[in-house]
């Protein structure tokens, strides 16, 4: 009785993965969608605590068990809302990279029992028909392991880079060393699987090892602005090792969930490569942290850049017609979506028409900015995609570009050799005022120059968004 | 040859869900707006951590005197039950921004 109620509950929570992703892909629907999958995922959980058997016996440790949640849960609530929103993607990142290595603990602790199986047991297994089974249990044990590690490793490695404790490391050969370490694995594997060695479990761990290397060396050389596309495929992976978990104990629930997370986010990664208009292999071999020094040498604009005051600009966008407000990084950093969105109501009573154009990779993951903004009430309708802004854009008397850089770089439609050459971006050059708001002349995330700033139409005020938005805010009030 | 095709036939009805699960996967999300990839990844990543079950299932067999079993368990189920109340969390969090401006 208990396990047919097991299995219709994990049938639920199934159910309720699919739907809940389906929901989470339409703008209405998908808070709902997130709550139906915790749903299910909090029904299949208590449900394997508390019906789950094994030859007839319940699980045990139960004091263990709740334990684990309780720290887990009152960590991951404190630190899912306390973390700013600027620091959403590399929190994401820290609650993959825990995944996978929920995975690989699995693995090592399942091997542990293989290990140290009664060695007439296993005699009689390897004997008996049954050889198969036990090889095909290590293989899921080992990928289980191996993409666990990569995707836990990784995402340690995602999660520093992106708050800025890691910085780009590569080394020449830095890919054929990765190759190599991938085959020195695979190939580690095999051998353990297929002769089941007497020293398997120095093998097992060397394999542990060398993956959660691997996982380092993987990320270590992709640039910043490719983040969010490694993390997209390392929760992908991470879906693949908990589809292990599933076949190990022949739990659907885990199986559905892992490989439904596998699928989509394979699919999420190509899109998120589409709207940045590169090749996933570009990302992966080509990365921006190898190709940027070849393209800040052959890029450099010489030129001066001209500087413009508060007081002009205040000038400058209280007359217009009609604004543009590009926001990027810069503006999620110095938490200015309130004073951003202060300004725009403030133009608005003046009769200015103000947009926001959001290119879909600004700041550091795509929905970045249009996450920031809702958070400070701006209007959807205000919310414009690049395809649409670019049309607009020559109409437009000012637009102002608030810690945004690479998104409006020329350089990605003109310089072939620059690292963003062949991502779309928004042409603000149409426009007949472009006033960027930097803190310096510092290049962007991809590390190149921006010839933008160099151009005539162009006029710099330099500072910290906040602060830069308040004063003007102020400047405006008092003409 | 004749392992992997009775190992293939053994696990037929897992192998059936895999690969219909792949599919499943690329057509719910097939036409993803770009503004709610940050969110989708972010549920998705919560969803993955039905990983737990795995470590629930490894912590309650393990025997009292298997310490490896108990410590890495025990880890495993930390960290796990990190992956899933953390991750659907910050995806309310985030959603949270969107249903805001309907009203």
């Amino acid at each position: 009785m208990e396990l047919n109620l097991l299995t219709f509950i994990y049938l639920i929570a199934s159910v309720t993965f699919i739907v809940g992703l389906k929901m989470l892909s339409h703008p209405a629907s998908a808070r709902n969608g997130n709550r139906v999958a915790a749903v299910g995922m909090t029904l299949a959980i208590l449900g394997t605590i508390f019906l789950y058997e094994e030859d007839g016996t319940r699980l045990g440790n139960y004091g263990w068990i709740f334990g684990g949640i309780l720290i887990g849960t009152v960590v991951g609530t404190l630190a899912a809302k306390r973390v700013k929103m600027t620091a959403m993607p590399e929190m994401v990142s820290l609650f993959n990279g825990m995944g996978g290595a929920c995975a690989a603990l699995i693995s090592l602790v399942e091997f542990d029992h293989l290990a140290h199986l009664d060695p007439v047991m296993a005699g009689v297994l390897l004997m008996a028909n049954a050889a198969g089974a036990l090889k095909g249990f290590l293989l899921i044990i080992v990928i289980g392991l191996v993409i666990g590690s990569v995707s836990f490793a990784g995402s340690i490695i995602a999660w520093g880079k992106l708050n800025g404790s890691i910085k780009d490391f590569s080394f020449k050969g830095q890919h054929l060393f990765n190759i190599l370490l991938l085959g020195i694995i695979v190939a580690l594997a095999s051998y353990l699987i297929i002769f089941l060695p007497a020293n398997a479990i120095f093998i097992f761990y060397t394999i542990f090892f060398l993956s959660l290397l691997y996982g380092i060396f993987f990320v270590f050389p992709i640039g910043g602005a490719d983040m969010p596309v490694v993390i997209s495929l390392l929760n992908s992976f991470t879906g693949v090792a908990a589809a292990c978990g599933g076949f190990l104990y022949e739990n659907k629930v885990m199986l559905t969930g892992g490989i439904l997370v596998g699928a989509a986010g394979t699919l999420l990664t190509i899109l998120m490569c589409k709207a940045m208009n590169r090749s996933l292999t570009n990302v992966l071999i080509g990365s921006f942290g190898g190709g940027s020094k070849v393209g800040t040498a052959a890029g450099t604009a010489v030129g001066t850049h001209k500087e413009i005051s508060l007081s002009d600009t205040a000038v400058l966008m209280s007359y217009a017609a009609k604004v543009y407000i590009v926001p990027g990084y810069g503006l999620a950093v110095a938490q200015a979506q309130h004073a951003c969105h202060e300004l725009e109501k403030l133009l608005e009573s003046k009769g200015v028409d103000v947009k926001y154009a959001i290119h879909p990779v600004a700041g550091r993951m795509p929905g970045h900015m249009n996450v920031l903004l809702a958070e400070a009430d701006v209007p959807y309708e205000k919310l414009l995609e690049m395809e649409q802004a670019n049309e607009e854009f020559s109409t437009t008397d000012v637009v102002l570009i608030l810690g945004a850089n690479d998104v409006v770089n020329p350089a990605a439609k003109s310089d072939t050799s620059s690292p963003i050459y062949g991502m779309p971006i928004l042409d603000v050059e149409l426009a007949k005022h472009v006033i960027v708001n930097k803190r310096s002349m510092k290049p962007g995330y991809a590390g190149i120059e921006n010839e933008l700033f160099f151009r005539p139409k162009t006029s710099m005020l330099f500072g910290d968004a906040k602060k830069v938005l308040q004063d003007l805010v102020a400047e405006i009030k008092n003409l | 040859m004749e392992q992997i095709l009775s190992w293939i036939s053994n696990h037929q009805e897992i192998l059936y869900i895999v690969i219909l699960m792949i599919f499943v996967g690329i057509e719910v999300i097939g036409r993803v707006p770009s503004v709610l990839h940050t969110p989708l990844m972010s549920g998705a990543n919560a969803i993955h951590g039905v990983v737990i079950i795995g470590a629930i299932i490894v912590m309650g067999k393990a025997a009292p005197t298997n310490y490896l079993a108990l410590i890495f368990g025990f880890i495993a189920v930390i960290v796990g039950t990190l992956n899933v109340v953390g991750g659907f969390v910050v995806t309310d969090r985030m959603l949270e921004m969107f249903s805001k401006k309907k009203k």
